[in-house]
């Protein structure tokens, strides 16, 4: 595996006290998390420096990571013979493992009895689904990596395929959990959770709050004078859509029930957003229409400025 | 090789958690949790109970405030429970922004 300075990274002395490295990653973290930094690369410097915080903040992980011994930034190199065995009981095997993922493996391995359950980690990860799998449900596949521990304290990263049932009605930003398919257990310990992080990709037509669907709906002057009827796409499928005469940009229509729903759950709704819109280049002709339409209209949309 | 299909769930769905259990699946502790009860980053399903049950939400909400506590190295649950309610605040507003 390749080698990587965690003090250097940090920007703080081989001798620092556990004190300096926190007010050290604490202004780091300031610097670069993506919450708060819009910095270039923040995201990927806050990765580090959270890699580097996490084992030296620990002061058992610090002294396994100071035996490591030194080495230069990327450097290949293994740890010593019983490194694994002084360190949480893990074997000198690792294999296709990085760093971070051998000092996460000495987490939740100390500091219980010897034969006491080891409940199986939750796992995490994102997905992104397009708007179409959000709205009907989907089965999709998930390439997973995971660090798996043999009952010897063998650590070695495994890939894992799923194959995942997704409900219909999932919103962006929506957390779905798959009991039982997080790390595993040992010892008789539960297996942990996997969680999902879905993100809906965005749709060209629809935007969704919630289980709320909106639509754009643009209408000329005279349709949303006169009233008219408008082939509407929806998720679902074309509707024919009746626009009353006298409809006002801004207004909403409503498509009850038609948004995003959850299997015998709840149902959101469709809304037309309606926008008038205007032609750009007209004929002489239509020019004359509108012209005639202009002399003999008394209506007055400026009246409330009268007296003002 | 056959991959076999997987049910995932709505975390609102038909389970619920005890307090040890919401700080074994979000890796806060009791006083945390607590903390964040009393700041109404969320709630369990009836405070008043002797033992306390939180919806799977609930540990989303928790997951998410032990990730806070943990990248900006935060050692106070108040503050904790602050920060929480402003990044929550400014999710909201982002949203409504979009």
């Amino acid at each position: 595996m390749k080698f990587k300075d965690y003090y250097a990274i940090l920007g703080v002395d081989r001798n620092a006290t556990a004190e300096e490295i926190k007010a050290q990653y604490r202004k780091l973290a300031r610097k670069y998390h993506p919450d708060v930094s819009k910095e270039k690369d923040a995201e990927e410097k806050f990765k580090e420096v959270g890699e580097a915080y996490e084992t030296l903040k620990d002061a058992e992980k610090r002294a396994a990571y100071d035996q490591l011994g030194r080495h230069a930034t990327g450097e290949e190199f293994q740890p010593p013979p019983d490194w694994g065995q002084a360190f949480g009981g893990a074997s000198t095997s690792f294999e296709d493992i990085d760093l971070a993922d051998l000092f996460a493996g000495l987490a939740g391995r100390r500091g219980r009895a010897a034969n006491a359950p080891i409940p199986g980690r939750d796992f995490e990860a994102q997905v992104a689904i397009s708007f179409e799998q959000a709205f009907h449900g989907a089965e999709i596949e998930l390439n997973l990596s995971e660090i798996e521990f043999g009952e010897d304290g063998t650590m070695r990263r495994v890939p894992r395929q799923l194959k995942v049932r997704i409900p219909r009605g999932v919103v962006d930003g929506q957390v779905l959990r798959i009991p039982g398919k997080g790390g595993k257990g040992q010892r008789g310990g539960p297996d942990g959770d996997l969680y999902l992080d879905i993100a809906v990709r965005p749709h060209p037509l629809y935007r969704s709050e919630g289980l709320d669907l909106f639509i754009t709906l643009p209408l000329l002057p005279w349709e949303a004078i006169l009233g008219t009827s408008v082939q509407l796409p929806t998720p679902a499928g074309r509707v024919a859509l009746k626009v009353p005469a006298g409809t006002r940009a801004g207004q909403r229509l409503r498509l009850s029930g038609r948004g995003l729903a959850r299997a015998d759950g709840p149902a959101g709704h469709l809304y037309a957003l309606v926008e008038i819109v205007v032609p750009t280049h007209v004929s002489d002709a239509e020019r004359a229409l509108l012209q005639q339409l202009a002399d003999q209209s008394t209506f007055n949309p400026r009246a409330h400025y009268e007296g003002n | 090789m056959t991959i076999e299909l997987t049910q995932a769930f709505f975390v609102d769905e038909g389970v619920s958690f005890s307090l040890s259990q919401l700080t074994l699946h979000s890796g806060l502790s009791e006083d945390e949790v607590h903390a964040l009860v009393d700041s109404g980053a969320f709630s369990p399903a009836d405070p008043a109970a002797s033992f306390w049950r939180f919806s799977a939400h609930c540990v989303i909400v928790a997951r998410n405030a032990r990730r806070v506590r943990d990248e900006f190295a935060l050692t106070d649950a108040h503050s904790l429970a602050v920060v929480l309610r402003l990044l929550q605040r400014i999710e909201a507003l982002e949203r409504a922004l979009r």
